[in-house]
């Protein structure tokens, strides 16, 4: 096995919480280190300082290696800070047919900084008629929403 | 005091202010007036727990006498916590929560900005990586204070008398002692002398927004967190969180 391989593993650990998302899509592993034949180090970084899913995260990256016959240790750090920058193309796009709405802006965008956000699209009716409901959603990386043409409530994946 | 000794102060410092912040936000679970709020305030007090995790984590290991983020938590009394004296104030109405909220919130945001230049490996990433939600703390927090201070005479009246009781336990926030200095002087941690004034210039700005003044104390400010000396209402919360891990102390997770 080569240090690909594991990454192509890793693809089918989800997050708990967002099921069509792999920890790979999430951006929360950060290095694969080889340490011996069949026997690697994982470096993980959590998305929010309290995010709960951080334990089951960890034991289901182990179980899903072990199934593989790859032995390894699971290592967090929360250096660099994980940003939704990090979430792959394909990450974004599940996310979006999920009925999440991905970040509609990366933290280095002008309208970020300056706090003149980019409209976010509805998942559902793709209308960018929305209105942020609250801050803070049914998880700490969400945000709620609503759309004023579908009339439907939904959570935004938002930018940190 | 050396240097590893003023650092694990100084951690139990921040992690005490996250970690009865977080319990008194958890009070807040199921009992809001809407549940976007309800939601936001436990989302709040997740960050808060979550940080308090990794400073007290750290506190540990720095202090070197195999003590973990739980035996810290829960295994110390009230004269050895170190936590401001704002956080520890009861919850009071919504509008007393989200007034706590806001002065500290600002405090929490132009320290961190601070913080993160510091030449400690572990506070540097500690900053960077909770200024990213205390941000949105901010938000909320200065959010509220201006809609309700702004609002019907009945909000206001409330959220003028949140800020009237709070108020004079803002002074502590910015206390320094020996831990400071030594730490100022390795390049470690801000001097907190200079957040006043940006502190000071937010926090006006959005109460006059807000249509709140600021009481007049004549100059009177609360003290005493800096060396372990609190408000009544620390013990009661306390005895509500240590509960379970003293009467079980080898309850496991």
């Amino acid at each position: 096995m080569k240090e690909s391989d594991i990454w192509n593993i890793l693809e089918d650990v989800k997050d708990p919480e967002i099921p069509v998302l792999s920890v790979v899509d999430l951006g929360i592993v950060r290095k694969v280190e080889e340490r011996a034949k069949d026997d690697y180090l994982i470096t993980i970084t959590p998305t929010y300082s309290g995010c709960p899913a951080m334990d089951t995260i960890e034991r289901e990256i182990k179980e899903t290696l072990k199934q593989n016959n790859i032995s390894s240790e699971v290592k967090t750090s929360i250096s660099p800070a994980w940003t939704t920058d990090w979430l792959t193309e394909k990450g974004r796009k599940n996310l979006e047919e999920y009925g999440i709405a991905p970040p509609s802006e990366a933290t280095t965008d002008k309208s970020f900084l300056t706090g003149k956000h980019k409209a976010v699209r509805c998942p559902q009716c793709k209308s960018e008629n929305t209105t942020l409901v609250s801050q803070f959603g049914s998880t700490a990386c969400k945000a709620l929403y609503k759309c004023d043409d579908c009339l439907e409530n939904f959570d935004y994946f938002k930018c940190i | 005091m050396n240097k590893e000794e003023a650092l694990f102060k100084y951690l139990i410092r921040l992690g005490d202010n996250a970690l009865i912040l977080g319990q008194r936000l958890g009070e807040w679970c199921g009992h809001a007036h809407q549940l976007e709020s309800d939601i936001a305030l436990t989302n709040v007090a997740l960050d808060n727990v979550g940080q308090a995790r990794m400073l007290l984590t750290k506190a540990g290991e720095i202090e070197g006498k195999e003590r973990t983020e739980d035996d810290l938590a829960f295994h110390r009394n009230e004269f050895e916590f170190r936590n401001n004296l704002l956080l520890e104030q009861p919850n009071g109405d919504f509008g007393q929560t989200i007034m706590r909220q806001f002065l500290f919130d600002v405090f929490q945001f132009h320290f961190l900005n601070e913080l993160k230049k510091s030449k400690n490996d572990f506070l540097q990433s500690f900053a960077v990586k909770s200024l990213k939600e205390v941000s949105y703390h901010r938000g909320l927090s200065s959010d509220w204070v201006i809609r309700l201070g702004d609002g019907t005479d009945k909000s206001h009246n409330k959220m003028q008398n949140a800020l009237d009781a709070l108020w004079e336990y803002t002074g502590e926030l910015f206390e320094m002692n020996e831990v400071d200095e030594l730490l100022i002087k390795e390049d470690m941690v801000p001097d907190l002398s200079e957040l006043k004034p940006k502190w000071e210039e937010e926090v006006k700005a959005i109460l006059n927004e807000a249509t709140l003044t600021i009481p007049d104390t004549k100059g009177y400010m609360a003290t005493g967190s800096r060396d372990g000396h609190h408000t009544e209402h620390l013990g009661y919360i306390l005895a509500e969180m240590q509960y379970l891990p003293r009467m079980m102390p080898d309850a496991k997770w």
